[in-house]
């Protein structure tokens, strides 16, 4: 280890209009250490990183690179020393491919003053830093737009590696990772590790923090909480540090059989279009949840898109409450009782420009007007009722829901489907990016939903929540369903071994 | 309210210039009842092209569909169909040009500003073959209704002619303008329209499909019906500015009724706060920024009339740069205040 620390934050202060996002916070990082950064949501871990990235200035404070007292001014200037920020919402270009974003802004060039781009030249040098996160060179071509979610996070990273940074910051980058690709990450963390970098690592999963980091540090209310050395390294110490007291067992749940009676939402011989050509046929019982595993790609969302109207089903039957469902759109599953949180919640759940009660209001107008014309009065009333319910924190109902933060957004795609009474629920990843608080709420919800007979359909990449969630999981494998396991032969080691097709 | 605010100040400012030059003319109401005609014109093309820009889409065909609509207008006249009969018809038109456009870039899922900029070829031509070579013109068809048809006929032809012309323009049929009445045509619309965009579900669909078409429609909203309607309205609104035409003016040129009344509609609805962007604007602006052009070229013909600027300066063609530049400056004056209002994020 080097004397002086690779980077050392001390005393950092930051305020924006209205809110104290850092109130005297210090950290440090050692060359070759992964130091994790945890807090809820609003405690300042992502303000820190961007101080550190450049993005923000401070307003007090000092920063000092091994050994040297720095200033970093903007977000090149940190490029420059070496510290390198990658967001939790992707920066890559959509329309670019691959190898195009892992040289954005160092592009190379056949020289001359027409500045031809030597596109062979980096396609064959992606292969490099594309290998080091699992991706095959072939990826160099392909348009990252067309990617899934959980392959432009590699290719945010690759990039990274590619500007030979001396600090990586990762802001909850297994966000759309599925295991393997997680576990694919952790190796190239160690690599990094060994090469001398440091790698400061910000994640809500408590159980990734102990695979990965050498330290903990913790936030809350922007001051630092405490600190946990490897060994120390645990849900509890951690959740207690983070919230300040004892937080009770995650995933309540008395769950138990509940496979009985007549299915309230049935898939049969289903096949969709740009899907599999073998159809899938499940069904999901009044008060239960239905976990949905499997890889990232394997046909997941696509399926609930069909059954909510977005992808045409082209053979098979959808019945609901044992009645056929015929949907030619959101419209209509709407309409029967079938409501979709998608996976991307900021592209496809909500307006991010309108308000909070806007949007919560938005499939609910015709419970809230009257003619035609919207009752101001109804809409406020539902607005405040659901932000009551699901104690979703905002400063009130007109404001902007891009500016909350990610917890409290998904609570407010949760509450305009909830405001609806739904039948079925489906929900696609309903806790990326939601810190403990408000996913312990989330899952609270979704118990009083199954109480009250509602079916929920949850796929998910998080093990822990599949496991923890779920009456029964249904596996998906390369658009197949591989298999369904009920609550007594959930292992982790099960779902996997059908996720990947083994047998 | 910001936009608002700042388009209202800027008419004030202009009607101020307006009346503070001793410009003989200027401040005289038979000045000011043109200037309002024009910009209730301006106002009921804006009004449609607004809600269509809030929904995101944009229409540039609206000019040649108000340039074919006049010409259609005149020649069912022409061959002896009742005024009201002709109008109707004629808004019939409209709503189908409306449904056609709304069907290529819904079903085909082609681009709006290339469909509407066909249109706006295919209507121009469209008028030019309803009428080759030949401007309609109210008398015109009055003569030829006259000769084609008996005393009595023609009789109740003209009178529903004068009255139609009166009630929707506030001309008689010699040209003498009493009250602007377009002014209340406009406000009418302005009315229904801002209920239709403040008010009621609708609007709020439209103002969800301008920010996030998408997100839109996993919340469930129509959003093929709603951009049919908004398409409907905008063209629909158009046709009706083109009977207005012809009744204001008495004739229209199939070759260039209606030429570039695109673009003022489009820029009345930006100053008005609608942005190109799609997911905001407003019916107060929306009336607002379509007075602003009228108002300026008046102001620029009367600087023009100055001796000292008419031996230096050829205004006619500058009228197009200045109107740019409005458009520009309020842009700019639009960011400006934008910035200052939003939290930094």
């Amino acid at each position: 280890m080097a004397d002086a620390p690779l980077f050392e934050a001390t005393d950092i202060h930051k305020v924006f209009p209205g809110v104290v996002a850092l109130a005297g916070v210090s950290a440090h990082l050692r060359v070759g250490e992964c130091l994790a950064v945890v807090g809820e949501n609003g405690a300042g871990k992502s303000t820190l990183m961007k101080v550190m990235a450049g993005v923000y200035q401070p307003d007090g404070g000092t920063m000092r690179l091994a050994g040297r007292e720095v200033r970093i001014a903007d977000p090149a200037d940190a490029i420059n020393a070496g510290v390198m920020l990658i967001h939790q919402e992707l920066n890559l270009a959509e329309n670019l491919t691959v190898a195009a974003n892992l040289f954005l802004g160092r592009e190379r060039t056949f020289g001359g003053p027409l500045g031809l781009l030597a596109r062979r030249e980096m396609a064959r040098a992606s292969a490099g830093p594309l290998g080091r996160v699992g991706l095959p060179p072939e990826f160099a071509d392909h348009t990252v737009g067309d990617l899934p979610p959980g392959q432009k996070q590699l290719v945010e990273i690759a990039r990274a590696l590619s500007l030979d940074a001396r600090i990586i910051i990762m802001d909850e980058p297994t966000s759309s990772l599925t295991q393997g690709e997680t576990d694919r990450l952790y190796e190239v963390i160690d690599d990094l590790k060994q090469a001398g970098v440091g790698v400061v690592y910000i994640s809500h999963r408590l159980a990734e923090v102990k695979r990965v980091a050498d330290r903990v540090t913790v936030l809350r209310d922007g001051k630092n909480a405490g600190e946990v050395g490897r060994d120390q390294i645990s849900h509890d110490n951690l959740i207690r540090l983070m919230v300040g007291r004892e937080l009770k067992q995650l995933y309540h749940r008395n769950r138990g059989g509940r496979a009985s009676g007549q299915p309230l939402l049935e898939l049969r011989d289903v096949r969709y279009r740009g899907g599999p050509s073998h159809p899938i046929s499940l069904s999901v019982y009044p008060g239960e949840v239905l976990g949905m595993a499997g890889l990232v790609g394997a046909g997941r969302t696509e399926l609930a898109e069909a059954v909510f109207g977005i992808r045409p089903i082209e053979s098979g039957a959808v019945l609901l409450d044992g009645r056929p469902l015929v949907v030619r759109g959101p419209k209509d599953a709407i309409r029967a009782g079938v409501a979709l949180v998608p996976e991307d919640r900021r592209l496809h759940g909500l307006l991010l420009p309108e308000g909070v009660g806007f949007n919560l209001a938005l499939p609910n107008l015709a419970r809230v007007s009257h003619l035609g014309l919207v009752s101001p009065g109804g809409e406020r009333a539902l607005g405040r009722k659901w932000v009551d319910r699901l104690r979703v924190k905002t400063p009130g109902l007109g404001q902007p829901v891009g500016l909350l933060s990610g917890g409290n957004q998904q609570k407010v795609v949760f509450g305009k489907w909830l405001a609806g009474g739904p039948k079925v629920l489906i929900l696609d990843e309903p806790t990326r990016g939601v810190d403990v608080g408000a996913r312990g709420e989330i899952y609270a919800v979704i118990d009083e939903l199954t109480s009250a007979g509602a079916a929920v359909w949850m796929i998910s990449s998080d093990m822990e929540e599949v496991l923890g969630m779920s009456d029964r999981i249904a596996v998906l494998h390369e658009g197949r369903l591989a298999g369904v396991l009920s609550r007594d032969r959930f292992r982790e080691e099960d779902v996997m071994r059908l996720a990947t097709g083994a047998h | 309210m910001n936009r608002i605010l700042g388009v209202l100040s800027l008419l004030v400012v202009m009607y101020a210039l307006l009346f503070a030059t001793n410009f003989e003319y200027a401040a005289k109401w038979s000045n000011l009842k043109d200037v309002l005609s024009q910009q209730a014109f301006f106002g009921v093309l804006t009004l449609g092209v607004g809600v269509l820009i809030i929904t995101g889409g944009i229409d540039l065909s609206i000019g040649s569909v108000v340039g074919f609509s006049a010409v259609l207008f005149g020649v069912l006249m022409r061959n002896g169909v009742p005024p009201v009969a002709a109008a109707v018809a004629v808004i019939g038109c409209g709503a189908v040009i409306g449904l056609i456009n709304a069907g290529l870039i819904t079903g085909l899922k082609l681009q709006p500003f290339l469909v509407t900029l066909c249109g706006l070829f295919v209507y121009r031509g469209a008028a030019r073959m309803l009428s080759p070579g030949r401007p309609v013109g109210l008398q015109g068809v009055l003569t030829e209704v006259r000769e084609g048809g008996t005393p009595e006929a023609y009789e109740a032809f003209r009178s529903q002619l004068e009255f139609l012309r009166k009630a929707l323009v506030g001309k008689d049929l010699d040209g003498e303008l009493g009250f602007p009445m377009q002014v209340v045509v406009m406000l009418v619309l302005a009315a229904v329209v801002g209920v239709l965009v403040h008010y009621s579900v609708y609007g709020r669909y439209w103002f969800a499909i301008g920010h996030n078409e998408q997100a839109a429609r996993y919340a469930g909203v129509p959003t093929g019906r709603q951009k049919f309607a908004v398409y409907v309205l905008c063209s629909t609104l158009a046709s009706l500015g083109g009977i207005l035409m012809l009744l204001d003016y008495s004739s229209a040129t199939p070759e260039s009724a209606g030429e570039t009344w695109e673009l003022y509609a489009i820029t009345g609805a930006v100053l008005g706060g609608c942005s190109l962007r799609g997911g905001e604007g407003t019916v107060p602006g929306m009336v607002l920024g379509a007075a602003v052009l009228p108002l300026l070229r008046n102001l620029i013909s009367f600087v023009g009339s100055i001796p000292w600027v008419f031996e230096r300066v050829k205004i006619d063609p500058i009228i197009p740069a200045l109107v740019g530049l409005t458009l520009l400056f309020g842009t700019i004056a639009d960011e400006f205040f934008r910035r200052r209002s939003k939290v930094h994020r």
